[in-house]
């Protein structure tokens, strides 16, 4: 947002919610004991949710998980089974749409082919006791804060799907709402429109402070934009956090494999701290597993350290944090993705599975690591993740 | 995440959350009641009166009377005798006779060969049950109780028939050998008609997608010609030029144009265009990428037309079949005209009714008239379907490269065929306008004196207009508003599931049909309806049900290219959905609702089946004049109604096109 911002206040623009986190005041949105059933399929199960006011809250999921079915419930468009929600303090598990209090912006942007954009912001503005004046100048305004002010007399058909969903934007904020939805507002667009968008809303929600929810399939999108993110899977919440939360301590096998890159090697639990991976053991957290356990053992391609051919000579400027955990291998591809090099490495002591790992360029450059070389990584003790087997 | 999946119990459900129901669902759910309504009222209630009519029979039960006849003092009784026991003694009425229909009577006189209405005898009636009936003059006696009258009143005194249900109507009408013989006909017509129809048809619109001919848009304006036209002008065109007084009619080596030839040529003349626009469709959307797969692999042209054209268009042939193998076996007004003996089922359901006066024998030949037309109606909805499949959003578009020859010999047949709609169309205009074709070819307006024949005259034209006019409004607005109940109104799943079955059956039932179930509906004293009998209204109601299907896809159609997300947007903007319908939805669509309304118009200006029932002397209409003109020999006079009914419309699509255009340029500057 290049452009001043004069929003009328709402009632959740002073509020932060890093501080609300602290005080646990009463959540504005409140979901609990929510299902919904079509016949046999379960598509939501048992979904409890609190949203802070002027919370970022990113639903991420694959498709069919649950994440649309969860925001047309909350607005009111496809209503849940059964199930309570609560909107500042306001029950409003079984209003119609028209008489809960939110904006919202589809992935289609939906705007009105046959109005000018003026008319399209200008059209939930209407009918509400405003003066003629007092909406074109909202409209003004508004059309201003998405930065499309020379577009006021065009059709939706005459511009580009970036500026039309700043439209919708701007026409769902229009009636100031508590709160905002955004039913995949970005995944329309070419990516680079997407990453200039994600910074524009982001900027704009924090301006006014709106409680947003956005639905996403997107994790990278989720990862930049949410103050908290919602992992959905088959129709229950899997995991709740922040992105670094859910990316550094994913609770469940499927958000770590969902949320960004995962090697995966069968495991078993054989002493406090100590696991068996293929032939051998390694160092890692154990807790919540007795020794015999089976596990899936996880750990991300960026997470492992590499050390050149041999990590124990004299001149190693970086020796290994846990040296159990330090292993042999060979390279046997590697691929250049332009802001790294992806590796896949076989180790006698994992056996007959590959590691896949990346490195960054000046790794790459700096220990000599080349397509049948030798080398030898190191999975961090912390990084090395366990989860129950056969999930 | 094993949790859910060692726990795949469903949830305990206590009570299914209802949503409250905000006041756009209020008036939506009343809206989409009227408008249901409205269709079971012009379509399922009169359907259903005449299947059950067509399933009673009437016969004079004679055990169901017993008569006691007086002295001469009027106060001494007579035995109690029945009138079978009667009518068996003096077999007063014979067997067939007992048979009879819902207007039956029967005086009770008949039984008392004796009876002098100035007699001082007075006579006793009663019904051996409840339901035995019996007419004194105009008034209605039911009942067990005796009831006794003076000679001059019991001469006044009428049975009433039993009903019955059963299947003996449908027995009658297979046992008679000349109706049952018009099944075999009619389906003999249709099938004949099929097959050159969907051949002339399929030949054209491969000329137009798959060759470089010239004059593509003029061709194609022809080929719609017929559609502006009532199905009787064909007829009447025929009629002159290979009548008795033809000036063709040695080209018929002595067969006579009246009967089966007549109604094959005359069938593909109205029925060609609605084969050739749904058959260009099937052709029109081929993938280029198919014949260029095709000319890679080496394969010759006619492998080419057989692997690849005829296999993409299949569908649509299939569809474009049956649509004119129903609209050949359903349609009345060319076999009418052009049949001669030749009986067609269609036109049996007229003579039936007018002729006869038989109404459930009318009903019977509705549902036998019925079952091709449902049938039709039930695979082509089925090929539609799958042709939708069809369709790829990739799909690159079919460029025809030129070709002398093809070219050329796609153009003449073109020319062939238009020269055949020409003809035909110029046939009636020369007929209407000279003294007496082909004997006196002087010009005169005499033909356009309508007032001077019988049919209507000038009033009927006026009516018809008027008729076209309301249809078009009226129909407009309710096919409009309720495609938009079915297509965007969320909830009421069943109710909307009815209502679009409802909305698309008129598609299956003739115009005929429809015509006759409305007199059994309508005509029923008992209806509340039953003032609209006779009116303009009950004309615009059956017009509009009659053609309902077509407008409401249509509708169906633009409906549904809208963004489903618009009402949920207005709902969260707060905007009540009329305001969001007037502003939005109805700008989106004019298009197709002007689409409706020139459809609707046209057709009510042809349509003749339906209509020919329900028509009263206040509300006569411009094609069933030329119907009964032509029924009376007025036949250039016919002929001269049917070209007002063809410039009518001409110049109707005329202004249709300069109001969309003039509407787009303001209302749809967003395109």
């Amino acid at each position: 947002m290049r452009h001043a911002l004069s929003i009328e206040p709402t009632p959740t623009s002073r509020q932060h919610f890093a501080d609300d986190a602290a005080a646990e005041p009463a959540p504005y949105l409140q979901i609990s004991d929510l299902w919904k059933t079509y016949g046999d399929f379960v598509a939501l199960r048992d979904i409890e949710l609190s949203i802070a006011r002027g919370e970022f809250i990113c639903f991420l999921g694959p498709s069919g998980c649950g994440k649309t079915t969860l925001l047309r419930a909350i607005a009111g468009l496809d209503l849940q089974t059964q199930g309570t929600i609560l909107q500042d303090g306001r029950n409003i598990s079984t209003l119609p749409a028209s008489s809960r209090d939110y904006g919202i912006v589809f992935q289609s942007y939906a705007l009105f082919p046959n109005l000018t954009i003026e008319q399209n912001i200008a059209f939930g503005l209407e009918n509400t006791g405003r003066s003629k004046a007092g909406v074109a100048s909202r409209v003004s305004e508004l059309l201003e804060t998405v930065g499309l002010s020379a577009h006021g007399k065009k059709y939706p058909a005459q511009l580009s799907g970036g500026q039309q969903q700043r439209i919708a934007l701007a026409r769902a904020i229009a009636i100031s709402p508590g709160l905002l939805l955004l039913d995949e507002p970005l995944s329309a667009l070419d990516a680079k429109v997407r990453v200039h968008l994600r910074h524009e809303i982001k900027a704009l929600q924090r301006k006014l402070g709106v409680t947003t929810i956005m639905v996403t399939h997107d994790q990278e999108e989720a990862l930049a934009m949410a103050d908290r993110i919602v992992v959905m899977n088959h129709g229950v919440i899997e995991q709740v956090g922040s992105p670094t939360d859910i990316y550094r301590h994913p609770e469940t096998l499927f958000v770590a494999d969902f949320i960004g890159e995962t090697n995966q090697f069968p495991a078993r639990v054989i002493g406090e701290g100590e696991v068996e991976i293929g032939h051998s053991a390694f160092c890692c957290s154990t807790e919540d597993f007795g020794a015999g356990h089976a596990a899936t053992a996880v750990v991300r391609p960026v997470d492992i350290i590499p050390h050149g051919a041999d990590a124990h000579a004299a001149n190693a400027i970086d020796r290994p944090a846990t040296p159990q955990n330090l292993i042999d291998a060979e390279v046997q591809e590697m691929e250049f993705l332009g802001m790294f090099w992806r590796t896949r490495l076989t180790a006698p002591r994992l056996g007959e599975r590959t590691l896949v790992a990346d490195f960054s360029v000046n790794a790459v450059r700096r220990l000599r690591i080349e397509t049948g070389g030798a080398i030898q990584v190191e999975i961090p003790r912390e990084r090395l993740l366990l989860y129950p087997r056969g999930a | 995440m094993n949790m859910v999946l060692e726990a795949p119990h469903l949830p305990v459900i206590g009570k299914r959350l209802r949503q409250q129901a905000s006041r756009d669902d209020r008036i939506k759910l009343g809206f989409m009641a009227v408008i249901g309504l409205y269709l079971v009222v012009a379509l399922g209630a009169p359907l259903f009166v005449m299947l059950s009519k067509s399933l009673s029979t009437y016969r004079f039960d004679l055990q169901a009377f017993e008569f006691q006849v007086s002295d001469e003092t009027g106060d001494n009784w007579g035995p109690v005798v029945s009138a079978a026991d009667l009518n068996r003694e003096l077999q007063a009425v014979t067997e067939p006779e007992l048979s009879s229909s819902s207007d039956g009577r029967l005086a009770a006189t008949k039984f008392f060969p004796d009876f002098k209405f100035r007699s001082p005898v007075h006579y006793r009636i009663r019904g051996t049950t409840d339901d035995a009936a019996f007419l004194v003059g105009s008034t209605l006696e039911k009942g067990t109780g005796w009831r006794d009258y003076d000679s001059g009143t019991f001469r006044r005194v009428v049975l009433r028939p039993a009903r019955a249900l059963g299947f003996t109507n449908f027995t009658t009408y297979f046992s008679t050998p000349a109706l049952a013989q018009s099944i075999y006909n009619s389906v003999l017509m249709a099938v004949i008609s099929t097959v050159f129809t969907i051949s002339i048809a399929f030949a054209l619109a491969y000329g137009l997608t798959r060759s470089c001919m010239p004059l593509k848009g003029l061709f194609r304006g022809i080929l719609t010609i017929p559609i502006l036209v009532p199905s009787l002008l064909p007829g009447i065109a025929l009629v002159y030029l290979f009548g008795n007084q033809g000036i063709f009619r040695d080209w018929l080596f002595g067969h006579s144009i009246y009967g089966p030839i007549g109604i094959v040529i005359g069938s593909i003349f109205f029925t060609l265009p609605h084969a050739f626009l749904i058959i260009l469709t099937a052709l029109s959307i081929a993938d280029a990428r198919h014949y260029e797969a095709a000319a890679s692999l080496k394969a010759s042209k006619w492998r080419t037309f057989t692997t690849v054209t005829v296999p993409g268009a299949r569908f649509g042939i299939v569809s474009a079949a049956f649509v004119v193998f129903t609209l050949v076996i359903t349609d009345f007004g060319l076999p009418k005209v052009i049949g001669g003996q030749y009986g067609m089922l269609a036109v049996d359901i007229y003579k039936q009714v007018i002729g006869q006066q038989n109404f459930e024998m009318g009903a019977v030949v509705s549902v036998i008239l019925l079952v091709p037309a449902v049938l039709a109606f039930y695979v082509d909805r089925h090929m539609q379907k799958r042709q939708v499949a069809l369709l790829s959003a990739r799909a690159v578009p079919y460029q025809p490269k030129r070709n002398a020859r093809t070219d050329g010999l796609c153009f003449a047949f073109a020319c062939l065929v238009s020269l055949f709609i020409l003809g035909m169309i110029a046939m009636c205009q020369i007929a209407a306008v000279v003294k007496f074709w082909p004997y006196d070819l002087t010009l005169t307006a005499k033909n356009f004196a309508f007032d001077l024949m019988d049919g209507g005259g000038w009033a009927a034209y006026g009516n018809s207009i008027r008729l076209a006019l309301l249809t078009a409004l009226f129909g407009s607005v309710v096919v409009f508003a309720g495609a938009y109940m079915v297509e965007k109104a969320d909830g009421f799943r069943l109710g909307r599931g009815v209502f679009h079955f409802l909305a698309m059956m008129p598609m299956a039932v003739p115009g005929m049909v429809l015509g006759l179930a409305y007199i059994f509906f309508f005509n029923n004293p008992a209806n509340p309806l039953h003032p609209i009998y006779g009116t303009m209204a009950i004309l615009v109601v059956s017009t509009v049900t009659h053609f309902y299907t077509v407008a409401h896809l249509t509708a169906l159609t633009a409906l549904k290219q809208m963004d489903p997300e618009f009402e949920s947007v207005a709902a969260s903007l707060k905007q009540p959905f009329h305001r969001l319908f007037f502003r939005v939805t109805v700008p989106v669509c004019l298009p197709a609702i002007l689409n409706i309304a020139i459809y609707l118009f046209v057709n009510a200006m042809t349509t003749v089946s339906a209509v020919v029932f329900l028509y009263s002397t206040d509300t006569k209409l411009a094609s069933v004049a030329v119907l009964n003109m032509d029924d009376a020999g007025d036949i250039a006079p016919a002929a001269a109604m049917g070209m007002m009914i063809f410039y009518t419309n001409v110049a109707a699509k005329l202004v249709h096109a300069l109001i969309a255009r003039g509407l787009l340029a303001r209302t749809q500057a967003w395109r």
